[in-house]
């Protein structure tokens, strides 16, 4: 579905920010996920050399993708499973959909995958007539409510309590559910009702998975929910949605990260539900899929190793960039029309889709680098934010009128006679337009400052020029 | 102080030069009483406007000028965190493909700083000679905070000020929304942030806002006038310097002392 474009985030922002119920659940995101971090963290004493950890062991993985991936794939076959290598996302869909027919799937039960969305793989199966059922509380929300996620871990965060009954409400009575629940328990109760029997329904499961575990051949998923569990292991087909940068070489190195993950995503030490998947069911095996397949999606990944932005492929989709991000705080998730949101959004979108259409997205940060200090792997994304900035400005992408003022504005700066002289001028023009007073409510040309801001009048002359004068009155005259 | 008087080459940043002198002046107060040397050698701007549009070649060709005048001095000192931020930080990044220009900007990088952490950290600087009677409140500018971990010591000196009492802002690690270019460029977003921190700063019950950055002050100051209150806004530097008769605060207008033509 299309919903908001990444071209058009200004109006977007605009929207969303004169959007009341969207801007109560954003002050809640904050005041929650920010404290709950702090503590995490401070409750661990190593907490910041785990992150070093962390961060070397990704950037080796990232060194040596390709001998990962192929040890994932010989461990993985041979315990059972099969895995799909998808270069864009429509051999992934198409992978996919091949599996489904295969099973005869009507009906696909779905935890949460980033790497679903990000392949819009809902829509696809809906048109080739397989119903997929989300199965993670925020998930199913947000695809009640016909909307992207606006969060990497939080897919529905921009809903408030009282939205999510009123959707309930509208969509449950056809399950003889009449009564609007309002207690957080309540509403989380009605819809695991309605999703029971969905489970037993659905032919094919289908996860995302956050680390591939080289030594073994297994994928991980870390949930709160536990849904996760039974969307893997009750459908006879498990198919695994995941991306190539997910590797990691051993079952200790994933839990080096998963230390640092819950940490960072939602404060809890560990999330409630670690689970790994290795192969389909055995003989013995009292439960499991029967078939287990690996659908490894590249698109764009390998073309961002060895180029500035190859930091951005260590990233563990923790969240907490943009639970500290002040843009975000503002804008919410859907406002950058894409599926990855916040600062690794940023970073991230313009990789998957090019930077035409997606310039606003690492063009609109203060730099103010709270993504950076808290993102658990170390990625500097006001730095890859600047790059995509470079590229944007050297290709033409970045409006000419900015290029513009940057370049003329540059050339100033570098003669100081001239910059001095041009100085002198604003501060006299600024003065007059002042007329005594101490700042401004309207000013041409700074329209948008004025806005909501009085933007202040300067003091007098310039520093340099006081500077200069107290200095020759000091001197003895000759 | 004992020894050879350090050379500082004063780095103005753009901003005071062009709206607040006062700011610079205070600088050169807390450095000569400190027993420095400062100078001021002729400058524009750090070319972070540049930098952060994307236009690297540009921003290079403006560092190239601030090497070139400051490399000579002891220290650059920059009341800013930002500016300073930039030329320690970001001018080594910059030229990291051309070896003669990458040893002279990482040579410059290490002796500059951020004025305030320049005076506690590297001098040494204990006490201050000033009175100001009220209480204040301190925002951290995200880059000194960041970049040149700017905390403790703003807080240090301004404990030291007769009559000072400073109440915590328990937003004061959080973005004003100023970013440079940014408070033009997504101008809505800006204020959104801004009105935020307004908030925050008003419920502190402070009469005054100090923070070591003119860019993130004149954001803060515009954003708290437009709104009606009255909250006075300076820069740290003005209140440890003991110069708040200068000039009036940021954006108001009053009885000064000032150099006026
Ligand atoms: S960029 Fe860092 S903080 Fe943001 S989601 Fe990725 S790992 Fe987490």
């Amino acid at each position: 579905m299309e919903f908001m474009q990444a071209r058009k985030f200004k109006d977007n922002a605009r929207e969303a920010m004169a959007d009341r119920n969207l801007q109560s659940a954003l002050a809640q995101l904050k005041g929650g996920f920010i404290p709950r971090r702090q503590e995490a963290a401070d409750r661990l004493p190593e907490f910041d050399a785990l992150r070093d950890r962390a961060r070397e062991l990704k950037d080796h993985v990232l060194a040596n993708l390709d001998v990962y991936l192929e040890t994932f794939e010989e461990n993985c076959r041979a315990a059972g499973g099969q895995v799909h290598w998808c270069a864009t996302a429509e051999d992934a869909r198409a992978a996919i959909l091949g599996i489904c027919r295969e099973a005869g799937a009507r009906t696909v039960t779905k935890g949460k995958s980033m790497v679903a969305e990000e392949i819009h793989l809902n829509g696809f199966l809906e048109r080739h007539g397989i119903t997929p059922v989300e199965t993670d509380l925020g998930e199913y929300i947000i695809q009640l409510a016909e909307e992207p996620p606006s969060h990497i871990i939080g897919p529905a965060v921009h809903k408030t309590k009282d939205q999510v009954s009123d959707l309930f409400l509208a969509h449950h009575r056809q399950y003889g559910k009449t009564v609007r629940q309002t207690e957080p328990g309540a509403i989380i109760n009605e819809a695991r009702e309605v999703l029971r029997q969905k489970y037993f329904d659905a032919d094919v499961g289908i996860t995302g998975a956050n680390f591939l575990v080289a030594e073994t051949g297994s994928t991980i998923i870390v949930t709160n929910e536990g849904n996760g569990d039974l969307t893997q292991t009750l459908p006879r087909t498990h198919i695994v949605v995941t991306s190539i940068e997910k590797v990691v070489p051993t079952l200790e190195d994933a839990s080096t990260i998963l230390r640092v993950l819950a940490r960072s995503a939602t404060g809890q030490d560990f999330s409630a539900y670690t689970t790994l998947s290795t192969g389909g069911r055995r003989d013995g095996d009292l439960d499991g899929p029967e078939n287990f397949h690996v659908v490894l999606l590249d698109n764009g990944r390998s073309a961002m190793l060895g180029t500035e932005f190859q930091d951005m492929l260590r990233c563990i989709r923790c969240g907490a960039c943009m639970n500290h991000c002040p843009v975000y705080h503002s804008v919410g998730g859907h406002s950058y029309g894409a599926v990855y949101v916040g600062p690794m959004g940023a970073v991230l979108t313009p990789s998957l889709e090019g930077i035409d259409d997606a310039r606003h997205l690492p063009s609109a940060s203060t730099f103010c680098g709270r993504c950076e200090s808290v993102c658990p792997m170390r990625i500097p994304l006001p730095k890859m934010m600047r790059h995509w900035r470079e590229r944007a400005y050297d290709s033409g992408a970045s409006a000419a009128m900015e290029r513009w003022g940057v370049d003329i504005w540059a050339w100033t700066a570098r003669r100081p006679w001239l910059y001095e002289a041009g100085a002198r001028l604003a501060v006299r023009l600024l003065k007059r337009l002042g007329r005594g007073r101490g700042r401004l409510r309207r000013l041409p040309l700074a329209g948008g400052w004025t806005r909501g801001r009085d933007f202040p009048v300067p003091e007098g002359r310039t520093f340099q020029e006081q500077w200069r004068a107290r200095r020759r009155a000091a001197r003895p005259a000759p | 102080m004992t020894g050879k008087p350090k050379n500082i080459g004063l780095f103005v940043t753009c901003l005071a030069d062009l709206f607040r002198p006062t700011v610079g002046f205070a600088a050169v107060k807390l450095l000569e009483d400190a027993g420095c040397r400062v100078h001021v050698p002729t400058q524009t701007c750090c070319g972070q406007p540049a930098f952060n549009a994307g236009a690297r070649a540009n921003a290079q060709a403006i560092a190239r000028g601030v090497i070139a005048a400051f490399e000579r001095f002891d220290y650059v000192v920059a009341p800013s965190g930002s500016c300073a931020g930039m030329i320690g930080k970001h001018y080594p990044e910059l030229f990291q493909d051309d070896p003669t220009w990458s040893k002279r900007a990482r040579a410059l990088g290490i002796k500059t700083f951020e004025l305030v952490s320049f005076l506690t950290d590297v001098l040494g600087v204990r006490a201050v000679d000033a009175a100001f009677e009220g209480k204040v409140t301190y925002h951290d500018s995200c880059s000194g905070l960041r970049e040149l971990n700017v905390k403790r010591q703003p807080r240090q000196l301004l404990r030291q000020v007769e009559g000072l009492e400073l109440v915590e802002l328990p937003s004061a690690e959080e973005c004003c929304g100023f970013g440079g270019t940014f408070c033009v460029k997504y101008a809505d977003i800006s204020i959104d942030i801004v009105e935020r921190k307004r908030k925050d700063i008003v419920a502190t019950g402070a009469g005054t806002l100090l923070a070591g950055d003119l860019g993130c002050l004149m954001n803060m100051a515009g954003r708290l006038h437009r709104a009606g209150g009255d909250v006075e806004v300076r820069h740290v530097a003005e209140v440890l310097a003991g110069m708040t008769d200068d000039a009036p605060p940021i954006g108001d207008t009053g009885p000064t002392r000032a150099r006026e033509d």
